[in-house]
């Protein structure tokens, strides 16, 4: 019988329990949030460190984009106030883009565990709040002074006390003072929900401290992530991808360079910043680039600081995916969320059999806005919707992956879920006329790209709102690979015809409905290779038209789904002899 | 003379219980997957033979079933279409719109029980609050017609948006159909599941349609096939929420029957929490694939309102098609004897949620299984004796268990074969107390002076390191748990819960519309249970699902008997704050309280079956020999005793560390435990350090 081996395998028990403590604390701000954007879509991530600010375990329940910047956060909370300095019932909190998540909507809370009255570790957590003041959220701002209340790393509770002044500035700073106060008290009771885990787990265990864990956990992880790296071929692959922009394209280029001990990206040749809130801070870039990367490279790997430490960033100052303070961010994630695709491209072409099409991949959230501030003050003769502000998170098309078709309306890389239409119709005067897949989107191959989706949105009676739009790949639709066709693009429209900005505060006016065609995901490989089965099927729900069928898939295809062997044979030669 | 049958229908067994003046018979049978009433019969002749009985003599069956449930899992239901609000046709397949699993590029969704062109639209539309925005296209339902005859369609399930506060256009469609299609069976989402939340609302509804015709008809012949037999006596059938109800209702609403195995499961450890006069109890079932938690506080099983099934994704949440029912809450993990254990790329070893199954099973039942499942970690402990595995009708093998260890395992990390046993028994069980730590947190729950009761096959065996884990120091085994679940159903209350969304905010409470919602729903309730209850005497509960406005997760506050007057809204109001106090240690100052729904539940009082006999003095008992056991906390090997259940009196001691063995399953009592046999026969085990 051997100890070490005995204690090897306890270690990893201990492993396993700090990963549900931090899953007990994300499952606490689900269940005390009051955003919808919260507790119904799940924007959020909760982690424990140790005192030096080291991501040890992060909760599974959560969204890549605050990985790795949640992961910086902290040590920029102990620059400003040092465990030294923190007691028990403290609280810290901050929405500095450049010390958080990236834009003012993200709230971050810090809050150290005291065990027999020493600190023995940290948690934190971050959550998407609806309303932090200022425009509200969308690309609008030209500064961030412009895009809400700014909360520079303050302390919100003080040794178990409401910071009240605190709390004052936030309460009468939002659009949604109640809201906004409900979701730090639940941002503090998830953090204290896992200190208390972490307490007993320690007492269990007799841990006088977590630093001997957090070194096992550390080891464990940088190794197995080198050993993932290591099976990589080694060389430099280019890669670019364009977003819409606001005043003009948008292109970002990376040069991944695949070392045997390291993934380091060069983002030389991007474009520069914008005028308005698009842009990107750089720890937001560096958390959809590792999420890009890893989850390629090494899925099955806990994020934690070890496992994040290979991949490393060369981000340029002053192009859009590193924008320096004041400039406006408040929708930074319509550029981030490309970077997975941008890291995919690169990563094509080393392990082509590892990676997915482009997809959709940045969220079409429509804030919506009506009443007073939309429309002035009603008439007799002219009615005005009650005041009112509501977003909803929706999602395109996957990219095609190697085995399989793309999901069909599905968030990727974003971690988070849509609401029920029935529960948005019961917060906001809003009627959803359509909301369903999109025909004819995925794009065409081997496997096929996922089916956007259709959104047609008015106020209830017809009555003018406005929209302050955060789309993308209007213009640059999802790329396939290996021969797989594009994923149809983003359609911004009236359903009456006219068409929409992508980005940017637009009025919808009386007896008029918008409209979004969400776009699908890229296909892979040769579309005249896909079994005709798949297609008749496609053809059958009326998902692909049987022209589409024909063209694209060379299969024939009744409407029925009936499929005719000998003609699809047919088809198939004659598209080989050409 | 009062004789109780009960049959549960499981994947691999039919288990029965019969209760005849106070004597218990027990026994198992084969499911016969492709016409389970078959093995109901075969079962049901084999436990009145052993009790001396006839058909005629039996007064009162209880039933419950998986059938629905692997019918939505093997997809084996009706060919279903579901009429839908135009606009709206992808609900079902787009869900909420999210992966599960955010690192797993492959992830597969799950299927739609209803496939697109299936999915059939018409134009009508509500608002939230049922006001008609667009009129029922009443042609455009009679055009479908013609589609669902040329699609051989067998079920139909209707769902509309916000249907469930005006189902004026639910009820024509309805209508419509049995004008036209009068043999049609006709799910609506207003009846099925009448709540907010189209995607989970219209999957209850499609699973509720899908699940019908073969339901009926399986009930319909086992009906035939029992009266065939001589039995008079009346069938009640156990449903997901815990209790039971009239077949005619089963047949309306088969998707209320999907969890009932596991739920007699939660009702066989009420009962014995009522028994021993337990408040606080963690129910803890772990059997050959599976393991189920269950909170069950002042002996009532906690309920929800919401469930998965068929999930694609190996247990994982959000992987399953969601159901909008009463259900007794309780998660299950793939936790099990037969679960595969392996060693992943950071070197750690994981289990399940493969399983073994029953064929090839562990690889000690030396039928060809080559990985190695729990089962042989526990026979590589020194856990089993090899040769009384099963009350001796299967010998296990030691041999083939260890070279699946140290192959799949030991090899990997460097562990010998029973140091890699060690290793996935103690993972399996961390695996478990973590599940259950979860399940606290989100039900708002702690283990802090709780009992756990274990059964089924594993529960004995792994409950007291789990116990330990989780921080509980008691751990009651009762006696009959092999087949704890077919005995749970004879306790169960004949009852029947109505839920209903009704939007009220504190501040504008509108007390005469909250009663008549009640009064109305116990009357739906209560006209279910009299087709059951003969004139037994009912009682009735009504909760109310509370939140702050602006919050997403509901709390039950349980409502005051009697009509709601005006003076007990503050009362309602401050027992919220109360209770949201206790799960999350503050009130959110200034807010304001909105109620989203109302259940109501009404069912027969439940009489106490457990008795207690005079215990004797306590007393050591002596070990009937010895067996080498490894321990998991210090890995020694050292002579443990071994008890035959069987043997042991009342009042008799077991000190840990020890097994007390019996046919269906082992207790084991570790080293910091104590174990006794209580007043009903039950082994009571108490840690040394806390008692």
């Amino acid at each position: 019988m051997s100890n070490a081996a005995l204690a090897g395998i306890q270690r990893q028990i201990m492993w396993n329990r700090l990963i549900a403590v931090v899953e007990e604390q994300a499952q606490t701000m689900i269940r005390t949030a009051f955003s919808t954007t919260v507790r119904e879509a799940g924007d959020l991530s909760a982690g424990i460190f140790d005192l030096q600010g080291r991501m040890l375990a992060q909760a599974v329940t959560g969204t890549p984009g605050h990985v790795n910047s949640m992961m910086e956060a902290v040590g920029h909370f102990l620059a400003k106030f040092p465990t030294e300095s923190m007691n028990p019932g403290d609280h810290y909190i901050t929405n500095d883009p450049w010390m958080g998540t990236g834009h003012l909507h993200d709230l971050t809370v810090v809050t150290p565990a005291f065990r027999r009255g020493a600190i023995v570790g940290l948690f934190a957590n971050t959550a998407h709040v609806i309303d932090v003041g200022g425009l509200g959220m969308g690309p609008e701002g030209r500064s961030v002074f412009e895009e809400g209340i700014y909360i520079p790393i303050v302390k919100c509770f003080d040794r178990g006390v409401p910071n009240e002044t605190f709390f004052d500035f936030i309460r009468w700073g939002s659009r949604l003072p109640v809201e906004l106060e409900g979701d730090v008290y639940s941002l503090c009771a998830c953090n204290d929900a896992g200190a208390k885990r972490l307490v007993a787990m320690m007492d269990e265990f007799n841990m006088d401290s977590i630093d001997p864990l957090a070194e096992f956990i550390f080891d464990s992880s940088l190794r197995a992530t080198l050993t993932e790296i290591a099976k990589l071929p080694g060389g430099t692959y280019s890669s670019e991808i364009s977003s819409d922009g606001y005043e003009q394209t948008v292109t970002l280029k990376a040069a991944m360079t695949v070392l045997p001990d390291a993934i380091e990206v060069d983002y030389a040749g991007t474009s520069g910043l914008s005028q308005r809130g698009i842009n990107v801070p750089a720890a937001y870039t560096r958390a959809y680039a590792c999420f890009g990367i890893k989850v390629v490279v090494a899925p099955e790997i806990p994020n934690n600081w070890a496992s994040l430490l290979p991949f490393r960033m060369k981000i340029p100052e002053g192009c859009i995916l590193n924008a320096p303070r004041p400039y406006p961010v408040a929708v930074r994630h319509v550029v981030g969320q490309l970077l997975p695709d941008l890291m995919m491209g690169c990563l094509h072409q080393a392990v082509p059999d590892r990676v997915t099409a482009e997809g959709s991949s940045c969220l079409w959230n429509p804030p919506l806005r009506g009443g007073g501030a939309v429309s002035g003050q009603g008439t007799p003769n002219k009615p005005v919707i009650g005041d009112f502000e509501v977003t909803t998170f929706n999602s395109g098309g996957t990219g095609a992956r190697i085995s399989r078709d793309g999901l069909d309306a599905t968030a990727f890389p974003s971690g988070v879920r849509t609401m029920p239409v029935e529960a948005t119709e019961n917060i906001a005067p809003v009627v959803f006329w359509r909301k369903e897949l999109r025909p004819d989107s995925g794009g065409a191959g081997r496997q096929r790209g996922g089916f956007g989706q259709i959104m047609e949105i008015a106020a209830k009676g017809d009555l003018e709102y406005a929209v302050n739009a955060i789309f993308d790949r209007v213009g640059h639709p999802p790329k396939g690979r290996d021969g797989g066709g594009e994923g149809a693009a983003g359609v911004v429209r009236l359903v009456s015809g006219q068409t929409l900005r992508t980005k940017g505060f637009q009025v919808i006016p009386d007896g008029e409905r918008l409209l979004l065609e969400l776009p699908g995901g890229g296909g892979l490989g040769d579309p005249a290779t896909r079994d005709p089965h798949a297609v008749a099927r496609d053809v059958r729900d009326s998902l692909v038209s049987p022209e589409n069928a024909a063209t694209l898939y060379k299969v024939s295809v009744e409407p029925d789904g009936g499929l005719d062997a000998a003609a699809t044979e047919l088809l198939r030669s004659q598209s080989h002899a050409l | 003379m009062s004789v109780r049958l009960a049959v549960d229908i499981g994947g691999t067994f039919t288990d029965l219980a019969l209760e005849a003046n106070g004597a218990r018979h027990t026994t198992k049978v084969l499911t016969t997957p492709a016409a389970p009433e078959q093995g109901v019969m075969t079962g049901v002749r084999a436990i009145l033979e052993q009790a001396g009985l006839a058909a005629s003599d039996i007064e009162i069956l209880i039933h419950g079933t998986t059938l629905a449930t692997n019918a939505v899992i093997e997809r084996k239901g009706a060919k279903t279409a579901l009429i839908t609000t135009q606009g709206f046709r992808d609900v079902l397949a787009m869900g909420n719109e999210s992966r599960y699993d955010q690192y797993d590029l492959n992830i597969v969704l799950p299927e739609p029980l209803v496939p697109r062109h299936l999915r059939l639209t018409v134009p009508e539309r509500l608002d939230n609050e049922g006001k008609i925005l667009l009129p029922l296209d009443e042609a455009a339902v009679r055009a479908l017609v013609p589609v669902l005859q040329r699609e051989a369609v067998e079920s139909v399930a209707v769902g509309f948006l916000h249907g469930f506060v005006n189902p004026t256009h639910e009820r024509r469609v309805r209508d419509i159909l049995a004008e036209m299609m009068p043999e049609m069976p006709v799910s609506l989402a207003s009846d099925v599941s009448p709540e907010m939340r189209e995607w989970e609302r219209f999957s209850t509804t499609a699973a509720n349609a899908y699940v019908q015709p073969l339901m009926a008809s399986y009930l319909r012949r086992l009906e035939a096939d029992l009266r065939g037999i001589g039995m008079t006596a009346p069938i009640f059938m156990m449903l997901s929420g815990g209790g039971l109800t009239t077949i005619e209702t089963a047949c309306r609403f088969p998707i209320r029957l999907v969890e009932s195995g596991p739920a007699g499961g939660a009702i066989f450890s009420a009962t014995i929490a009522r028994a021993c006069g337990l408040n606080r109890v963690l129910s803890f079932d772990m059997g050959g694939t599976t393991a189920k938690i269950c909170l069950i506080d002042d002996f009532q099983p906690q309920t929800s309102r919401t469930f998965e099934v068929a999930r694609v994704g190996r247990f994982r949440k959000g992987s399953g098609l969601p159901l909008r029912i009463p259900v007794i809450e309780m998660v299950e993990i793939g936790a099990g004897g037969g679960s595969i254990a392996h060693v992943d790329s950071l070197g750690r070893i994981g289990v399940g949620p493969e399983s073994a199954g029953a064929d090839p099973g562990p690889a000690c039942y030396g039928r060809g299984g080559l990985h190695p499942a729990v089962t042989d970690a526990n026979l590589a402990l020194g856990r089993y004796d090899p040769e009384r595995f099963a009350g001796g009708a299967m010998k296990l093998h030691a041999e083939p268990a260890l070279a699946a260890l140290k192959h799949d395992v030991g090899e990997k990390l460097n562990l010998s074969a029973e140091l890699a046993g060690l290793g996935v028994v103690e993972m399996v069980d961390e695996n478990m107390a973590n599940a259950a730590r979860v399940h606290a947190i989100e039900s708002g729950k702690t283990y802090d002076g709780r009992t756990m009761i274990a059964f089924g096959g594993g529960g004995p065996v792994h409950g007291g390191r789990v116990a330990e884990k989780i921080g509980i120091d008691r751990v009651l085994v009762p006696s009959g748990a092999g087949v704890g679940s077919a005995i749970g159903f004879l306790r169960a209350p004949v009852g029947y819960e109505v839920v209903r969304s009704l939007y009220q905010r504190f501040s504008t409470f509108d007390v005469a519309a909250v009663n008549a919602l009640l009064d109305d729903m116990v009357a739906e309730a209560s006209t279910v249970v009299a087709a059951g209850s003969f004139g037994a005497p009912t009682r009735q509960s009504r909760i109310a699902f509370m939140r702050y406005v602006g919050q997403g997760h509901e709390i039950a506050v349980t409502l005051p008997e009697g009509r709601i007057l005006q003076s007990d809204v503050i009362a309602i109001r401050a027992s919220y704050d109360q209770e949201y106090a206790r799960f999350y240690d503050r009130p959110v100052p200034g807010s304001d309280v909105e109620i989203m729904s109302y259940a109501v539940v009404v069912a027969t009082i439940t009489e106490l079956a457990e008795t207690a006999t005079d215990v004797g003095k306590p007393h050591a008992a002596v070990p009937d020999r010895f067996q080498n056991v490894r321990d998991t906390a210090t890995g020694e090997v050292s002579a443990w005793g071994i008890y035959d259940r069987i043997r042991l009196a009342a009042n008799a001691i077991v000190q840990g560390p020890a097994i007390i063995a019996e046919d269906e399953t082992s207790t084991l009592v570790g080293p910091s435990w104590t174990a006794r046999i209580e007043e009903h026969g039950f082994i009571e085990m108490t840690r040394k350090a806390s008692a």
